[in-house]
């Protein structure tokens, strides 16, 4: 192999079949994929969940992460949040003419890494390689197969007045590690992505502890956004407490320093669960006992909203006592200018 | 500032002593005024507004540098970005800021436009630097507070050479405003929260006439829930005792005589003009223009730049709402022809605008 992808790679001749062979297979390795088949045929429960995200962040290596990772975190995740076990993933790779083999193959490592700790095999994947400029280094799709181990699953719509809020820890620290990389700026305490795979967390809490009505990691557009969501799809006021909401020093020192709330930056090994108040310490009992988990706070509560008709929308309870809107995100944080 | 310190400013038990102070010094209705869209964002997002005495009525004025971009200022560089040989460097809040066809540079960038977010001026002479075939346009918008930067950059392009980098000057002073506010007859504020960012360089003098021409009494102050409360604490008993005084409640920022170096580079680099405010019109001497020691980086001179005030937007009520005449849910566009999405006025425009503060975070 050369040291850069070269638009060969991607012909679909011998040229591929070895790029394929010496770094695809290699670290995605198992029965299904190792068939190199046109596709992969699977067994799976009853119900399945299916998700799919396409990762196109950058820079590509980031402080707690990469492309790669994240694009195996996210999107098992997803299919974890429909109250599924994530078994599958497929994988697209757009890959720029030149990008730096050592590059990819860091990536590709790290999807190894990141699907063998969820759990789940790489079983069918694609690779196409454009002229220089045509992408930006590597773009990656995946989509992911799971089994559904709760019926009916937890959803936006879910939640219910009394039940409480939920956050598996602190916000802010994915969006923070990406905005600061990408602006070359380095704090005194390092910000580190906190881009991880819950599967195995959300399975354990489903298969213990009965009755949770919402579940949504709160990725891009952050908390706030991921809350509004919830609150219109089900027509419920959600009330959160400013300081009950666990942010890292170092993620408000930076936010305050950029102009940035943290409320709204993305996180990418985090979840909100929504679920009757009688279940609170248990889940957050069993969350914590996971390293992903230990800040699990309780941050709210969910209401009926004040007038009929109106939609719902999320109150913020201030440190000093104060009431405000917390509303959704318009479009990307901008800088400001004072 | 540590961050631990910072947490004293907003101690809910330290805010509660000076609230009910406040609640004490209280005579009737107190209407103070902010002219920092920073103080905007402050008072509504800590919640301060929500647990307020009620004879205390917030007003937002004339304080959020990007909403007071005139509609034509903001034609001028939408123009500008078209231009196939200009690179556009910018604050990134300018990029949704509409003209009066309701382009943006969002808009604009997505049509192959060359913009450039930046966090300050240097970055902008590292891009003039690594494209040396374009000429690298910073779009100098801010008050006294983000003008020194520019000045600095056009300082620093000089002494370095470089011959590809403009700055298009629309910078705007505070004290102009404020007389030009206090002037109007129709106006009606007892009471002034300066701020803290513009005080930090031009210091307590300017505002004095303030209390010795108008007879208000104003106070300097921070950013955070206490800073304000004090201030409003001030305002309250002067008002009580029948007082105008202006008072530098942020001493550990803001020194009385201001900076002097942000001065000295704000006198050397620009010249004071007029300029045109959004939702208010022209407001003498209240711009900064590029000087002609300087006139080699001024954009406005070399592509042919003027700046003619268009007609005001139908309907739209900003001018009103900067002044401190209409709370910005009584304009009759406010939520509905005119949101944080698709803002009509300026107010609306930048999330430090009163509007959009309003519409953001005002749950009543």
């Amino acid at each position: 192999m050369s040291d850069k992808v070269l638009l060969d790679y991607g012909s679909g001749g011998k040229a591929s079949q070895r790029f394929i062979g010496e770094l695809f297979l290699k670290h995605f390795d198992n029965p299904e994929l190792r068939r190199l088949n046109d596709g992969a045929v699977l067994s799976v429960g009853a119900k399945i969940a299916v998700s799919t995200d396409t990762f196109t962040v950058d820079p590509i290596f980031f402080p707690g992460g990469d492309i790669g990772a994240l694009s195996v975190h996210g999107t098992v995740n997803d299919v974890a949040m429909m109250g599924a076990q994530p078994r599958y993933l497929t994988c697209g790779f757009i890959l720029e003419e030149g990008l730096p083999i050592d590059d990819l193959t860091r990536i590709v490592e790290s999807m190894g890494k990141a699907a063998s700790e969820a759990g789940v095999w790489i079983v069918t994947g694609d690779t196409k390689v454009v002229p220089k400029g045509a992408a930006d280094k590597i773009f990656i799709n995946t989509t992911g197969i799971g089994e559904v181990i709760i019926d009916p699953a937890p959803a936006g719509d879910l939640a219910r007045p009394g039940d409480a809020i939920l956050i598996s820890g602190t916000l802010g620290d994915h969006g923070l590690a990406i905005l600061s990389t990408r602006q070359g700026l380095s704090f005194e305490t390092p910000v580190k992505s906190d881009c991880a795979s819950l599967n195995h967390i959300i399975v354990d809490l489903l298969k213990s502890v009965p009755d949770v009505h919402v579940l949504r990691d709160p990725t891009r557009g952050g908390l706030a956004t991921t809350l509004n969501e919830i609150a219109i799809a089900s027509n419920v006021t959600c009330e959160i407490i400013e300081d009950d909401i666990p942010v890292r020093p170092e993620v408000k020192g930076g936010c305050s320093l950029l102009g940035l709330d943290p409320l709204y930056l993305a996180n990418e090994g985090k979840f909100i669960c929504v679920l009757p108040e009688a279940q609170v310490e248990a889940a957050l009992a069993l969350v914590r006992k996971s390293p992903l988990g230990v800040d699990a706070r309780r941050i709210g509560t969910v209401t009926a909203v004040d007038k009929p008709g109106q939609p719902g929308r999320v109150l913020l309870k201030t440190g000093l006592g104060g009431k405000r809107l917390l509303g959704m995100l318009e479009g990307e944080q901008l800088p400001r200018i004072c | 500032m540590s961050l631990e310190l910072l947490d004293q400013f907003h101690d809910p038990d330290l805010c509660k002593s000076v609230l009910e102070r406040l609640n004490a010094a209280l005579t009737g209705p107190l209407r103070f005024m902010e002219v920092c869209g920073t103080h905007t964002v402050a008072i509504f997002r800590s919640g301060l507004r929500s647990i307020l005495p009620k004879e205390i009525i917030h007003l937002s004025g004339p304080g959020c540098p990007v909403c007071v971009t005139h509609e034509s200022e903001v034609n001028a560089f939408l123009d500008l970005a078209e231009n196939p040989k200009v690179i556009i460097a910018t604050f990134g809040d300018l990029m949704r800021v509409p003209g009066s066809k309701s382009r943006t540079l969002k808009a604009a960038q997505a049509d192959g436009a060359r913009v450039e977010v930046v966090y300050s001026p240097p970055d902008a002479l590292k891009i003039a630097a690594a494209n040396p075939d374009a000429i690298v346009v910073f779009l100098g918008v801010g008050f006294e507070t983000t003008a020194p930067g520019v000045a600095a950059s056009l300082k620093m392009a000089k002494a370095q050479g470089l011959t590809n980098y403009r700055v298009l000057s629309f910078h705007k002073i505070v004290p102009p405003a404020l007389e030009a506010l206090l002037g109007d007859p129709e106006t009606d504020i007892d009471a002034f929260i300066m701020p803290g960012h513009v005080s930090a360089i031009i210091g307590l003098e300017p505002y004095l006439p303030v209390a010795s021409k108008y007879g208000k009494s104003a106070a300097i102050a921070g950013f955070e829930p206490l800073d304000i409360l004090q201030a409003l604490l001030f305002l309250a008993e002067c008002k009580r005792d029948g007082r105008a005084e202006v008072v530098n409640l942020y001493r550990r920022v803001v020194r009385d005589q201001g900076n002097a170096k942000a001065q000295a580079i704000l006198a050397e680099v620009f010249t004071p003009s007029d300029a045109l405010w959004r939702g208010i019109g022209n407001i003498p001497g209240s711009g900064l223009e590029i000087s002609d020691a300087f006139a080699a980086f001024d954009a406005k001179r070399e592509f042919g730049i003027t700046i003619t005030e268009c007609p005001p937007l139908p309907g739209c009520k900003c001018g009103d709402v900067l002044k401190g005449k209409l709370a910005p849910n009584l304009c009759p566009l406010f939520g509905k022809a005119c949101t944080p999405a698709k803002p009509v006025g300026p107010c609306m425009v930048s999330t430090e605008g009163s509007c959009a503060a309003y519409f953001k975070y005002q749950v009543d």
